[in-house]
C-alpha cells in the first residue's frame, strides 16, 4: 500500500512528465492551474493520465475545487 | 461530393473509405458553423453510399474529438432574442442536429468514430451515431448537460440507451461525470482501445477490413443490428426544448460563459 507521501510524489512526477516541465520544478503544494498555466481541458488530460497510471476512477466532482498536488493525491489515495 | 473542405471540417474519399475530419479551434465546438458543415456531409451521404464501405470521423484538433455544443455562441445567440424567438431558434438548431445525426446513423456504410481527448456532450452524441467507437487511451467521455439544467439535445440519450446498460447511462447522465477510455470500453461504449495518438491508425485498419465485405450484406446487417430509436429521439427534442425555455438554463449558461473558474466545465 502506498503512503500519501509516495502517492503525492508520483502525482508530481506524472504531472512533470505529462506537461513536459523541468524535473524538480513542481512541488506538492503548488497550485497546478497557476504553476502550469493549464485550463480545464488540460486538467482533464492530467486526470486521465492519473487514472490510467493508478488504475482507478476519480469522478470529476471529487476533484472539483482541487488545485494543488497534495490534495489531489489525497483524493487518489482514497480510491486506491 | 467525394471531397469537401469547409470552415469546420473536411472529408475525402479514397478506396471505398471516407475520412471526415473535424477541424475547428479550439475543440470542435458544435455551433452554427460546424452544424452547417455537418449538414453538407449529411446531404452527401446518399451519393457516397454507392461506392463507400466505411467512413471514419476523427478530429485534427489536439484537444480532442469535440468538446460539445458551442455554449458561448448558444448563450450570446439566446440573450439577443426575445423569448419566443429564442425558443424557436433553439428548436430549429436541435432539429437540424437531429436530422444530421439520423442521416449519419442511417448511412449504409459502416461509420467509425476515432476518438482522442475530450468527447463531451454533442461530441459524444456525434460519436454515438457511429457504428464503432475506437478510442485513444487518453480519451474522455461525458454528458455534462445536467450542469446547465439540460439533457443532451442531439440524440445522445436514446442512442446511449440503445447501446449500453441503463445503469451506466444513469451514472453518466445523472452525475455529469466524465469517464476515461478504459471504463468506456468496459461498459461497451468503446469498441476498441488504441494507444496514445493511434486511434486514427487503428480506425483505418478497421475500415480497410470492412472494405472486403459484400456491400448488400454489410448494409443489411447494419440495418438489422442498429435500429434507430426515432420515437425516443422525437421525445428528446420536446424535453430539451421544454427544459431550455426555463430561466434557470440561461442563468446557468451565463454563469458558465462568464466564469473565471479554472474548471468551468466542472461546476
Amino acid at each position: 500500500m502506498r503512503t500519501l507521501e509516495q502517492t503525492t510524489q508520483e502525482v508530481v512526477d506524472l504531472a512533470t512528465r505529462h506537461f513536459n516541465v523541468a524535473a524538480g520544478s513542481l512541488s506538492p503544494s503548488d497550485d497546478f492551474f497557476k504553476k502550469l498555466g493549464i485550463d480545464s481541458l488540460q486538467a482533464l488530460e492530467l486526470l486521465s493520465r492519473l487514472e490510467n497510471y493508478f488504475g482507478i476512477e476519480l469522478p470529476d466532482y471529487e476533484v472539483q475545487g482541487v488545485s494543488d498536488f497534495r490534495t489531489l493525491a489525497e483524493r487518489i489515495q482514497s480510491r486506491l | 461530393m467525394k471531397s469537401f473542405s469547409g470552415k469546420a471540417l473536411r472529408w475525402e474519399w479514397r478506396d471505398g473509405v471516407v475520412e471526415l475530419t473535424l477541424d475547428r479551434e479550439p475543440a470542435n465546438e458544435i455551433g452554427t458553423v460546424m452544424l452547417t458543415d455537418l449538414e453538407k456531409f449529411a446531404a452527401a451521404i446518399k451519393a457516397l453510399e454507392a461506392d463507400t464501405a466505411a467512413c471514419i470521423i476523427s478530429s485534427s484538433q489536439k484537444r480532442g474529438f469535440s468538446a460539445g455544443a458551442d455554449l458561448r455562441e448558444l448563450y450570446h445567440g439566446a440573450i439577443a432574442l426575445p423569448e419566443k424567438e429564442r425558443n424557436a431558434g433553439v428548436r430549429d438548431f436541435v432539429e437540424r442536429s437531429h436530422a444530421i445525426a439520423n442521416a449519419i446513423d442511417a448511412a449504409s456504410f459502416v461509420t467509425i468514430a476515432a476518438v482522442h481527448g475530450v468527447c463531451f456532450g454533442g461530441g459524444l452524441e456525434l460519436a454515438l451515431t457511429c457504428d464503432i467507437i475506437i478510442a485513444d487511451k487518453m480519451a474522455r467521455f461525458a454528458f455534462p448537460e445536467l450542469r446547465l439544467g439540460l439533457i443532451p439535445g442531439f440524440g445522445g440519450i436514446p442512442r446511449l440507451k440503445r447501446d449500453l446498460g441503463n445503469a451506466f447511462v444513469r451514472d453518466l447522465r445523472l452525475t455529469g461525470r466524465s469517464v476515461n477510455a478504459t471504463r468506456a470500453q468496459a461498459v461497451g461504449l468503446v469498441a476498441q482501445l488504441a494507444g496514445e495518438g493511434e486511434a486514427l491508425k487503428v480506425a483505418r485498419a478497421t475500415a480497410a477490413q470492412i472494405t472486403k465485405f459484400d456491400a448488400t450484406t454489410r448494409a443489411a446487417a447494419k440495418k438489422f443490428l442498429k435500429p434507430i430509436p426515432y420515437a425516443e429521439l422525437k421525445q428528446e427534442v420536446e424535453i430539451f426544448c421544454e427544459l431550455f425555455a426555463r430561466p434557470a438554463v440561461l442563468a446557468a449558461l451565463k454563469k458558465f460563459v462568464e466564469s473565471n473558474d479554472a474548471m468551468p466545465y466542472l461546476p
